[in-house]
């Protein structure tokens, strides 16, 4: 491994926001020629808001990003790449429709008389490219008749192609299997070799441990710390990831463990039997209680989201059943779980949640409407009590009722998006990261909902990437780990320091 | 690479194709000739040269409607310029095909500069073509010219009693012209990447813009060829002449297997589709029982089994 | 219509109200008319009927406006109807011969057109829904076929229509107002009812707005799509039933044709968005009624009827400009330099 004074790529001190978020703020690290870099951090670390400023897609406000000591600010991912910055995504963005071989070359082929493209050099130049992997893929086939995998391959090669330093690799091992992975790692390595430096993200920690040089941790935008991976312990990198020293964390203790003790004595709300989908989440077992909330832990790509959009039916499960109150409920049909009471407020609050075009109070109240039916209309004096008073109760900033919701800020959809689930009055309320973007003000003010919704009895599923959420919200915790549960903690028990442990020490 | 569907979605049409030629060439006597192949390439001239332009067309993703409305306006144009103006006919061809290609390349800038849905500024431009056609002569104008006769005196003779004419030529030129344009060359090739996916193709630094309106520019081209042509095959120039064009045009690029989302297909399934249609309608022709109206309902049907196909296919992939 | 008026009232800003630019169209028709000939604005009274140019622009503008109406709700849930022209011509078709050949009583052929034509629409919808083919292409099927199923129905003739009670629908008068306005009144308040006062509207719009959020909240998207086709197949026979009984005959070549396009203008015009949404009725009604008003004003200015679709053309373009953010923001910026140089 070479130790220049001049680092390949070096960041220094970027900077920047969306609207009133502030995505990054001096975020800094270096990347030396022959290694792999892991960039590590939670949903909202800003991972790739960094990945996006080194590659031209964002400008940042201030910060540089200087490649072999000369500062360049690509403001394209075109010019970024003939800098020599390759980035290759997870999902592919090439051209499926093509064949490999124009799929590395296409955009910089040479053309004879009348136009005619001179193939012969391109086969040339891919087949070279190729042979930089050490791979042989028919330059003939088209694209989308490749597996994920040898499509990253492909990226990776058109990368080579214009002898790219800098290679970005944003988690390309989410839809590999382990064969394809460890493939992808014996090229990464062969790079790695031939002095390219290499920024790997990934959510899968093993992975991190494997092949990373050193790491650098970011959180919440900001810059935490750099390791060298040698001698590194997880349970150290997971306290940097989430940020709190464990053992000081406290917990309600007595308390918590008597209300938990009063849920689990309640009746059933939500029986989940064996519950499962291939690359989802293997057999999930679950008792809900009346006013009991359980959280669902683990990293992102756990299976914590897939829980939830099995229980509440946007995805299909291949086995495995729900029972409400005893009465078996259909799976799969999300007009059928809401209807028995059953609703997910989704982390994606701009695909999945909201109507932006339609008004406050029109968002508020669908959910309840399409429960009722489409001919048995909540009348508009509801609509507006309705609106009234959750616009009230979550002392949410709009211009009223009448204003589209796309002119609030992000904080406040979320709260139109609750209130519309509670207006639906749920038997069961799935919450998906019901805090993502928002203020400190408001997370505690929803903190506080949940608190008072479950002394209502109103049964919820709580997952969270902010773990001391969950451990201020939940009675019991289920920790989830590659697609599994793996452990299950109770009242006081419940802590950030007992969940990580769970995570990290799991095999 | 095994042969399959998936592989080749062209089988499909082939076997179309040759199992209706095949099956007329047993019912009827006397199709299975040079003629009537010769014939199927002099009917669809315009057509086929409509369709080859639509194809650019919707391999890049697009959509246009204005051919049929363009072909129009073009043999009126040509007509009026002949007849009426007393320009020479190369120099009023000239005139019909620069104006195509601005016409084109007008609603291309309108649908790329300002993010425009193509199927609505095509639908403008149908409307704006159809009335321009009639502001020149709301009648038809016959065509009485040496050059136009030479024209279409010209004759290749490629079998007993069996000749392609000036129309069929240049449809056949123009397949090849396009199958070049498309295999060989950046533009075709970036046509068929804007199609395949324009985010991709701009992140590969691919200049998409100028790709999109060169392809609408093209097909303004084309529908002022096919008018030329049209004007070759009926001796006169009417505004009336193309109306729905587009919809035939469309159908025969689906036929061939070119796929509506952009990006898969070409000129040789084009040029299968666009026979295709034209057997049917030779057969209609040859059978008196089958009505007219046949034509368009079995051409519906082709194209509903091909699109439920290419849906399945596509699914299957997912 | 209540949601119209509402719109009208309530927004603070005139601008953002999508009904002003069918509105200020319609003034400058009626300005252009004023100018060059108020004798444009005369109505007479001829045997108890209302006879003028107005009352041309309601009972000729008639089909497009139910078409419009079909259309609009189509659109709505993000999807486009192709097919409406070519329905129109197997409805006008199918009555004609129902009543003339066959001779049923139009009490039943009638509703039996009705029937076959939302059936057509049910089958675009089932295309859109349980195929998944975009609407463009899913109806571009029946658009090829319907002529020909038309031209089937009637066996490639012109029908002649000689029933009374048939022809009364295109040529009739109840109190001095062609029966074909009645109609449209009759259909528009019936869905601006269904419409408004069950939540059939909301859902619609909230399926045009976001689909993958319309499924989170237990909309069932694809039984309000297939609903919307078919309505608006049905409301597309219809028209093509007045059209046949206005001339007293059904071409099935000519009935209905390009008509799609000028429903597709009249909704677009109108206020409705092609990406599907928020939706008004009433503004498709504007819609219809100044492209109507367009064409019968450059009529009488000597225009040929043939070159109508020019200004038809620049219209659309127009207003598809008008709604592109890059060129208002041109337009805006062009209005800065100019009011800083003056």
């Amino acid at each position: 491994m070479s130790k220049d004074a001049t680092p390949l790529l070096k960041v220094s001190g970027l900077c920047k926001r969306f609207g009133s978020v502030q995505a990054l703020s001096d975020v800094s690290f270096e990347l030396r020629a022959g290694e792999i870099h892991s960039l590590l951090g939670e949903n909202g670390a800003g991972k790739s808001t960094t990945i996006k400023c080194i590659t031209g897609v964002h400008r940042p406000e201030s910060g540089t990003v200087e490649l072999n000591g000369r500062e360049i600010a690509p403001r394209s991912p075109r010019e970024a790449e003939l800098s020599g910055i390759g980035t290759v995504y997870q999902e592919v963005n090439l051209l499926p429709n093509l064949s490999v071989l124009e799929n590395i070359v296409l955009g910089r082929v040479k053309t004879g008389a009348l136009g005619r493209i001179d193939w012969k050099d391109a086969r040339r130049r891919a087949k070279a490219a190729l042979g930089k992997l050490e791979m042989d893929i028919d330059l003939e086939a088209r694209l989308s008749s490749l597996p994920v995998a040898m499509q990253q391959l492909v990226a990776l090669a058109r990368a080579l192609e214009v002898d790219s330093k800098v290679l970005i690799l944003d988690e390309p091992t989410a839809s590999l299997d382990e064969a394809e992975v460890e493939n992808l790692f014996r090229v990464m390595n062969l790079l790695r070799d031939k002095g390219i430096g290499i920024i790997f993200i990934t959510h899968f920690l093993d992975q991190v441990f494997r092949m990373s040089d050193r790491m650098t941790v970011l959180r919440n935008g900001r810059y935490i710390v750099t390791r060298d991976a040698k001698g590194l312990s997880k349970q150290d990198l997971l306290q940097d990831m989430l940020g709190k020293a464990f053992e000081e964390m406290q917990s309600r203790g007595a308390a918590l463990d008597a209300i938990a003790e009063d849920r689990a004595g309640r009746a059933t709300q939500l029986q989940v039997r064996s519950l499962g989908a291939p690359g989802k989440i293997d057999s999930l077992e679950l008792e809900l209680r009346e006013g009991e909330v359980v959280g669902l832990a683990g990293l992102l790509g756990s299976g914590r989201t897939e829980c939830a959009r099995l229980i509440f039916g946007v995805d299909k499960a291949t086995a495995g059943s729900l029972e409400l109150k005893g009465k078996q409920v259909k799976q799969g049909v999300p007009s059928e779980s809401i209807r028995e009471g059953i609703m997910l407020a989704s982390e994606d609050r701009k695909a999945e949640g909201i109507f932006p075009h339609l008004t406050v109070r029109e968002n508020m109240m669908i959910a309840l409407q399409s429960r009722r039916g489409a001919l048995n209309p909540v009348s508009r004096e509801e609509q507006d009590a309705i609106a009234e008073k959750y616009i009230k109760a979550m002392r949410i900033k709009t211009s009223g009722p009448e204003a589209k919701i796309k002119e609030l800020s992000g904080g406040n959809q979320q709260k139109v998006l609750l209130a519309r689930w509670l207006a639906a009055e749920p038997k069961v309320l799935i919450l998906d990261e019901p805090t993502r973007g928002i203020d400190i003000g408001a997370r505690a003010e929803i903190e506080k909902l949940i608190e008072s919704l479950s002394e209502d009895g109103l049964s919820m599923i709580m997952i969270s990437s902010e773990m001391d959420e969950e451990v201020r919200c939940c009675h019991r915790v289920l920790v989830l780990r590659d697609r599994k549960v793996i452990g299950e903690l109770r009242g006081s028990a419940i802590t950030e320091s007992a969940i990580v442990r769970k995570i990290a020490d799991h095999e | 690479m095994k042969i399959s569907l998936r592989s080749n979605p062209l089988y499909a049409t082939i076997g179309v194709l040759a199992s209706l030629f095949a099956v007329a060439s047993f019912s009827y006597e006397g199709f299975f000739s040079l003629r009537v192949i010769a014939n199927l390439f002099t009917d669809s001239s315009f057509l086929g040269v409509t369709a080859l332009g639509m194809t650019v067309v919707i391999l890049s993703k697009g959509i246009d409607l204005s051919v049929g409305s363009v072909i129009g306006f073009t043999t009126i144009l040509v007509a009026y310029l002949v007849q009426d103006a007393g320009v020479s006919v190369p120099v009023a061809w000239g005139i019909a095909l620069v104006v195509g290609v601005l016409f084109g390349a007008a609603m291309g800038a309108l649908i790329v500069v300002y993010d425009l849905p193509s199927f609505l500024v095509t639908l403008g431009g149908l409307f704006f073509a159809k009335g321009m056609g009639f502001v020149i002569s709301s009648s038809s104008i016959g065509i009485q010219n040496e050059f136009y006769d030479a024209v279409v005196g010209i004759q290749i003779q490629v079998g007993p009693g069996a000749y392609l004419g000036a129309g069929a030529l240049a449809f056949i030129l123009f397949f090849v012209f396009c199958l070049y344009l498309l295999k060989w060359t950046r533009f075709g090739r970036y046509v068929y990447a804007v199609g395949g996916n324009e985010d991709s193709a701009r992140l590969m630094g691919l200049p998409v813009d100028r790709v999109k309106i060169g392809v609408y520019a093209f097909n303004g081209f084309c529908s002022a060829f096919a008018g030329i042509l049209t004007t070759l095959y009926m001796g006169s120039g009417n505004p009336l002449t193309g109306v729905g064009m587009e919809l035939d045009a469309i159908a025969a690029v689906v036929i061939g297997g070119t796929l509506l989302t952009g990006g898969i297909g070409g000129a040789t399934g084009t040029l299968l589709g666009v026979l295709t249609f034209a057997v049917i309608q030779t057969i209609l022709n040859f059978d008196g029982r089958f009505k007219p109206a046949f034509l368009r309902i079995a051409i519906a049907a082709l194209l509903l089994g091909f699109i439920l196909t290419q849906r399945a296919l596509a699914r299957g992939k997912e | 219509m209540s949601k119209a008026m509402e719109a009208t009232v309530s927004k603070k800003s005139l601008r953002d109200n999508p009904l002003v630019w069918p509105l200020a169209g319609l003034a400058l028709v009626v300005a252009f008319n004023l100018v060059t000939g108020p004798e444009f604005f005369s109505v007479s009274v001829r045997d108890g009927h209302l006879y003028g140019n107005l009352v041309d622009i309601f009972s000729q503008g008639a089909r497009v406006m139910l078409l419009a109406l079909g259309m609009t709700l189509v659109i709505a849930t993000g999807g486009v109807d192709l097919s409406v022209g070519a329905v129109m011509a197997i409805g006008g078709a199918l009555c004609a011969t129902l009543v003339t050949q066959l001779g049923y009583g139009l009490y039943l052929a009638l509703p039996l057109t009705l029937l076959m034509a939302g059936a057509l629409g049910f089958f675009n919808g089932a295309m859109v829904v349980a195929g998944r083919i975009q609407p463009i292409i899913a109806t571009l099927i029946l658009m090829v076929a319907g002529r020909g199923v038309a031209l089937l129905i009637t066996d490639s003739d012109v029908v002649k229509i000689q029933d009374p009670a048939f022809l009364y629908l295109g040529k009739g008068y109840i109190l001095g107002v062609p029966f074909s306005l009645w109609l449209v009144a009759a259909v528009f308040t019936v869905m601006a009812l269904l419409i408004r006062k069950t939540a059939l509207g909301l859902l619609i719009e909230a399926v045009g707005d976001n689909e993958h959020a319309s499924r989170f909240s237990g909309i069932e998207a694809g039984r309000l799509k297939l609903i919307v086709y078919a309505v608006c197949g049905a409301l597309a026979g219809m028209a093509g039933v007045l059209d046949a009984a206005s001339v007293s005959a059904a071409d099935p070549m000519r009935v209905g044709e390009l008509k799609e396009l000028d429903a597709i203008f009249a909704v677009v015009i109108g206020g409705t968005a092609l990406t599907g949404g928020r939706f008004l009725l009433f503004g498709s009604i504007l819609g219809a009624i100044l492209l109507q008003a367009l064409t019968l004003t450059l009529y009488n200015a000597g225009v040929p009827a043939a070159v109508a679709p020019v200004p038809k053309a620049i219209v659309i373009v127009g207003v598809c400009l008008l709604q592109s953010d890059r060129f208002r923001k041109q337009i805006s910026n062009i209005i800065k330099i100019g009011g800083k140089a003056s």
